[in-house]
């Protein structure tokens, strides 16, 4: 029995690992925000949101059936909520039957208590049975319809009657039947337990039956402590198997509430962290993904939930049209809101890839085969080698790591250096990359490099623009657009020096100044 | 059809062996523990005896030579150390048979012991005709087991023996516990529960789970509670208990003699050949020594004392080797050098390929001729006693006295630092008188001396000296070469070491 709620086929696997840049993408895109967004405080859907936003499947099929999934989560929300308590309610019962340690020791001890779990076990089973006799018609995924049917196939009353019957009979009232034969030194071995026949006779045939048998007996003597000892050692070896059978059913029947949790889980995050977006007003959709093979991008109002959820007001949207494009080149204004488009941008293709909904009125791409982030880091004080050198070889890290089909996104990557060098490295870098079938979110304040190929006229790149109203106001936009050899630094700075600041010419490549904290430029990204 | 043994051809006798001690030699040479090493683990083949009797002909080392050649092969090795394996698990179960108490119990293990003897001795027959056998020793054992193995008796035996084992494992039953009491009956075609449960619950089963089964403790013997259950399961079963136990009284001599001979004296090469691979991880080589009885012309090549090999190959420490030769007319290697420098390793070296050659046994070396001697004598000093000075020398000489009585032309003669307990002029006056008497029996000797000049007496001596490292001369090598003793080795290094040897100096006064 398996829920196979996150796959078709196949369980949920909680063992993966996951990928190496885990770390940098957590950090880059702020992915704890959204995390602890879907959590709502509950340590559990914590992690195995972050399992399953990290874990991306690229299979359009496999997307799209989770999104069905969620998509009857957001219709039927109560319901959801319900199976999931049931899972968390077996699970937590089992823990409090406790026999003491000894109990690992004798097989009739491992009986009793796996019989035990195994009533209260069943007690969750008939709960869900019920569940889907009584509403399994409201959905329609076929995640969850799967998931009725199965139970109702897999539990129906006769099999719930048989697990029962065996929960009595292995009380042994009547007595521990086992077969054996002789081993080594004609010591009886291979003690298995056997069903006596006739068992389903009535208590008058059956003791008539006992009498007729032929067979010989003894007993041992009352005092006897030594033979009792000895008498039910015999008489575990004979249950050792039986008890071995039980305990384990328990533990695999266990182990589909836990699926079936883990499962559950991620999507309780997303009813979650749906909730709260509404709640703003702010748009989410289902998006759409594109066959592999072929470049797709294109966006409407796409925004990045993590700041959504972080500020009071609503955040600005963009639209971006990029299908069949390998470089997406964006420049221009300070504060403009690159950034945030690049990472709303990593977040949505992160979400569609765990089927979840995304932050954006539509969109549509290509699924990936990893999304890698290079962004521009502050200094850190730990760290010997200079901002260069540490840049170049968290690139080298990410390029053990890539393969053809995967996404980066490089926020004023190599700005660490002089323009011109920078600019030497990335267009080397890129290059190799766009040539290898990687696609490139490149954001960058250097004019050489973005304009350089710029003039290449590729019919693969596009080039975005932060806007800026003539006044120098942000709009917080991106419009397609040539990239300027200006990257408005001179705004800021007089924003921030006052207008007494103008007695102090700004260059006209604001590089040197474009470092404000990431919170601050973020806050400004309000409408 | 007879078989006489696997480490003596017909000329040697192997009569009373088993009386016999240690040589006096073993413990000045390190042998005891070496062959304590060497038999460490096959205790129960009690193979020292065989290691305290040296060969006395070519032919007879010869014999083994080619027995050893043939175990070489790691196909051939196997199959007798597969044989003895169930050989040794055969007496198992009959030491176990005679412990236990109750007596099907007995019974049973008896006839897993003859049903192994029985495996083993088919299993030999059939590999040794596989394998490349070449020795006079290994044809006429398998000779002499694949009749065995084909005679009428052996056929029935395993016959009868296979039948019983059959009926036995067909026997099932079944005990119903019900509180104190037991019932047995004949097995039913009961369904297996433990089955029917399991397969109750697969519909769940995820991934791998834990493991309940309890264990319970295995030893062969039976409560009183299991014996009564068996008593009663003879009684559903009569006629197999009635023939197992008819059994057991007629094939009470089930065991051939010879093979079990065989299966102790072929040890003797299984514990040395597993001996000699210890070394072969630190590339330490064993050859087979070309041994005469006539010539005294000997040599050998990254020799090493393999008694300190041992040790030194568990620490991973170096084993140093030496080469040495004695070409006519020479028979003496005198040594001196440095103390602590490899003399008396060097010694017991010489001692040790002797003796091991004696045995028909490969020695530690590349390459070695050794002589067949009749009487190997050795002379180390003893613990030092300051209180009776007068009294050691006495007792050295004594013993000196009595070697050179015994010894006989073919006799090798082994004397390490004699004569300390005396004057540095009484020493080389007794040294001299001694090593005169040893050219004059012609007897192959080491001797060990302080003593430099004792190192030059003649063509019949050869000069050996311990070195030391020429760049830092508290460095000993444990090398130990043929050169004139001048007693000048310390000095020449530390020379050296300062660019101050008669060539150094020229070199840098030329310059």
């Amino acid at each position: 029995m398996k829920a196979f709620l996150m796959h078709k086929d196949r369980d949920f696997d909680l063992q993966r690992e996951l990928p190496t840049n885990e770390g940098a993408l957590t950090q880059d895109l702020e992915l704890n925000t959204l995390f602890a967004a879907m959590a709502r405080g509950d340590e559990f859907l914590f992690e195995m949101a972050k399992r399953a936003v990290l874990s991306s499947l690229d299979d359009p099929e496999a997307i799209v059936y989770r999104q069905q999934v969620v998509r009857d989560c957001l219709e039927q929300p109560s319901i959801v909520r319900e199976i999931y308590d049931v899972a968390v309610e077996a699970l937590e019962a089992e823990k409090k039957i406790f026999f003491g340690s000894f109990s690992l020791h004798y097989p009739n001890a491992i009986l009793h208590r796996a019989v035990a779990v195994l009533e209260l076990l069943v007690g969750a089973l008939k709960r869900l049975r019920q569940i889907a006799d009584e509403h399994a018609r409201e959905f329609q995924s076929e995640g969850f319809t799967e998931l009725f049917e199965m139970i109702t196939g897999e539990l129906g009353d006769e099999y719930l009657h048989t697990v029962e019957d065996h929960l009595r009979e292995l009380g042994f009232r009547r007595g521990v039947l086992i077969s054996a034969e002789l081993g080594k030194g004609n010591k009886g071995t291979n003690y298995l337990l056997r069903r006596p026949i006739n068992t389903k006779l009535g208590w008058r045939e059956r003791i008539a039956s006992f009498g007729r048998s032929s067979g010989y007996s003894f007993q041992i003597a009352d005092r006897d402590e030594a033979g009792a000892r000895a008498l039910s050692q015999l008489r575990d070896r004979g249950i050792n198997l039986v008890a071995n059978a039980a305990a384990q059913s328990t533990d695999h029947i266990l182990s589909f509430f836990s699926m079936l949790r883990a499962e559950l889980a991620f999507y309780a995050g997303c009813l979650n962290l749906h909730e709260q977006l509404a709640e703003k007003g702010e748009p989410t959709c289902f998006p759409i993904p594109s066959a592999p093979g072929k470049l797709a991008l294109a966006v409407e109002g796409l925004y990045d939930a993590c700041l959504a959820l972080e500020l009071q007001e609503t955040v600005v949207g963009n639209d971006v049209s990029a299908d069949e494009k390998v470089l997406v080149m964006i420049t221009g204004a300070n504060q403009g809101g690159k950034s945030t488009f690049l990472r709303g941008l990593g977040l949505a293709q992160l979400m569609m890839q765990c089927g979840m909904f995304v932050a954006a009125e539509s969109f549509r791409a290509n699924p990936c085969d990893g999304v890698f982030t290079h962004f521009k880091r502050e200094e850190d004080v730990t760290m010997k080698s200079g901002k260069l050198d540490e840049e170049l070889s968290r690139m080298s890290d990410i390029v053990n790591e890539l393969t053809p089909n995967c996404i980066l996104l490089c926020n004023e990557s190599f700005a660490a250096t002089n323009e011109r060098e920078g600019s030497e490295i990335a267009r080397q870098i890129i290059r190799a990359l766009l040539d290898s079938g990687i696609k490139v979110f490149f954001v960058t304040h250097m004019f050489d490099l973005a304009h350089g190929f710029y003039v290449q006229r590729m019919d693969a790149a596009l080039f975005l623009r932060a806007e800026r109203e003539p006044d120098g106001r942000r709009t917080f936009r991106l419009v397609e657009g040539e990239p300027l050899p200006t990257s408005y630094g001179e705004d800021v700075y007089r924003r921030v020096f006052g207008p007494a600041g103008q007695a102090t010419p700004a260059a006209t490549s604001g590089v040197g100044m474009d470092a404000p904290a990431a919170g601050e430029s973020r806050r400004d990204a309000v409408r | 059809m007879t078989f006489h043994s696997i480490l003596f051809d017909g000329a040697e006798t192997s009569t009373a062996i088993d009386e016999r001690d240690a040589p006096a030699c073993f413990a000045d040479l390190n042998l005891e523990q070496v062959i304590d090493a060497i038999t460490a683990g096959k205790e129960e083949y009690n193979l020292k005896p065989f290691f305290h009797a040296p060969l006395t002909t070519v032919d007879a080392i010869t014999y083994r030579h080619e027995v050893l050649r043939d175990l070489e092969g790691d196909a051939v090795f196997g199959y007798i150390t597969a044989f003895a394996q169930e050989m040794r698990a055969m007496r198992d179960h009959l030491a176990q048979a005679d412990r236990l108490r109750y007596k099907y119990q007995k019974q049973g293990w008896f006839l897993d012991a003859v049903a192994i003897y029985c495996e083993a001795v088919g299993r030999l027959a059939h590999d040794l005709n596989l394998g490349d056998i070449r020795s006079r020793g290994l044809l006429a054992f398998r000779e002499y087991l694949t009749n065995y193995a084909e005679s009428d008796s052996f056929k029935s035996l395993v016959a009868e023996t296979t039948q019983l084992e059959a009926d036995l494992s067909g026997v099932r039953y079944c005990l119903n516990i019900k509180g104190n009491s037991v019932k047995v009956t004949a097995y039913d075609s009961e369904a297996d529960y433990s089955a029917e449960v399991e397969r109750t619950f697969a519909k769940f089963k995820q991934g791998a789970v834990k493991d309940y089964r309890v264990g319970f403790p295995g030893g062969p013997d039976m409560n009183h509670v299991e014996a009564r259950a068996l008593d009663l399961v003879t009684r559903l079963s009569p006629d197999i208990f009635l023939a197992l136990n008819e059994y057991c009284e007629r094939q009470r001599e089930y065991l051939d003699g010879a093979l079990g001979t065989f299966d102790r004296e072929v040890h003797f090469y299984v514990a040395y050949r597993e001996y000699v691979d210890l070394f072969k991880p630190a590339g330490l080589p064993f050859c087979y020594p070309r041994v005469s009885d006539r010539s005294k012309e000997v040599y050998a090549r990254e020799a090493f004392d393999v008694a300190l090999a041992n040790k030194l190959v568990r620490k991973n420490a170096s084993v140093v080797c030496n080469d040495w030769y004695l070409k006519n007319p020479e028979r003496i290697f005198t040594v001196s050098g440095p103390n602590q420098g490899g003399k008396t390793t060097f010694a017991r070296t010489f001692g040790q390929l002797h003796y091991l050659a004696s045995l028909g046994c490969p020695v530690p070396g590349r390459e070695a001729q050794l002589f067949l001697f009749d009487r190997l004598f050795t002379h180390f000093e003893k613990e030092e006693d300051l209180t009776n000075l007068s009294g050691k020398l006495e007792d050295d000489l004594m013993r000196i006295h009595e070697i050179l009585e015994r010894a006989t032309g073919n006799s090798l003669v082994i004397m390490n630092e004699s004569f300390t307990s005396t004057t540095l002029r009484d020493a080389l006056f007794l040294g001299k008188k001694v090593l005169e008497q040893i050219v004059q029996l012609d007897l192959l000797c080491v001797y060990v001396t302080f003593v430099d000049e004792l190192a030059n007496l003649g063509e019949t001596t050869v000069s050996m000296t311990s070195t030391v490292e020429p760049e830092n001369p508290a460095v000993r090598t444990y090398k130990v070469v043929r050169r004139a003793a001048d007693g000048l080795a310390y000095a020449a290094a530390i020379a050296e070491k300062y660019g101050l040897t008669y060539e150094g100096l020229r070199g840098r006064i030329a310059a």
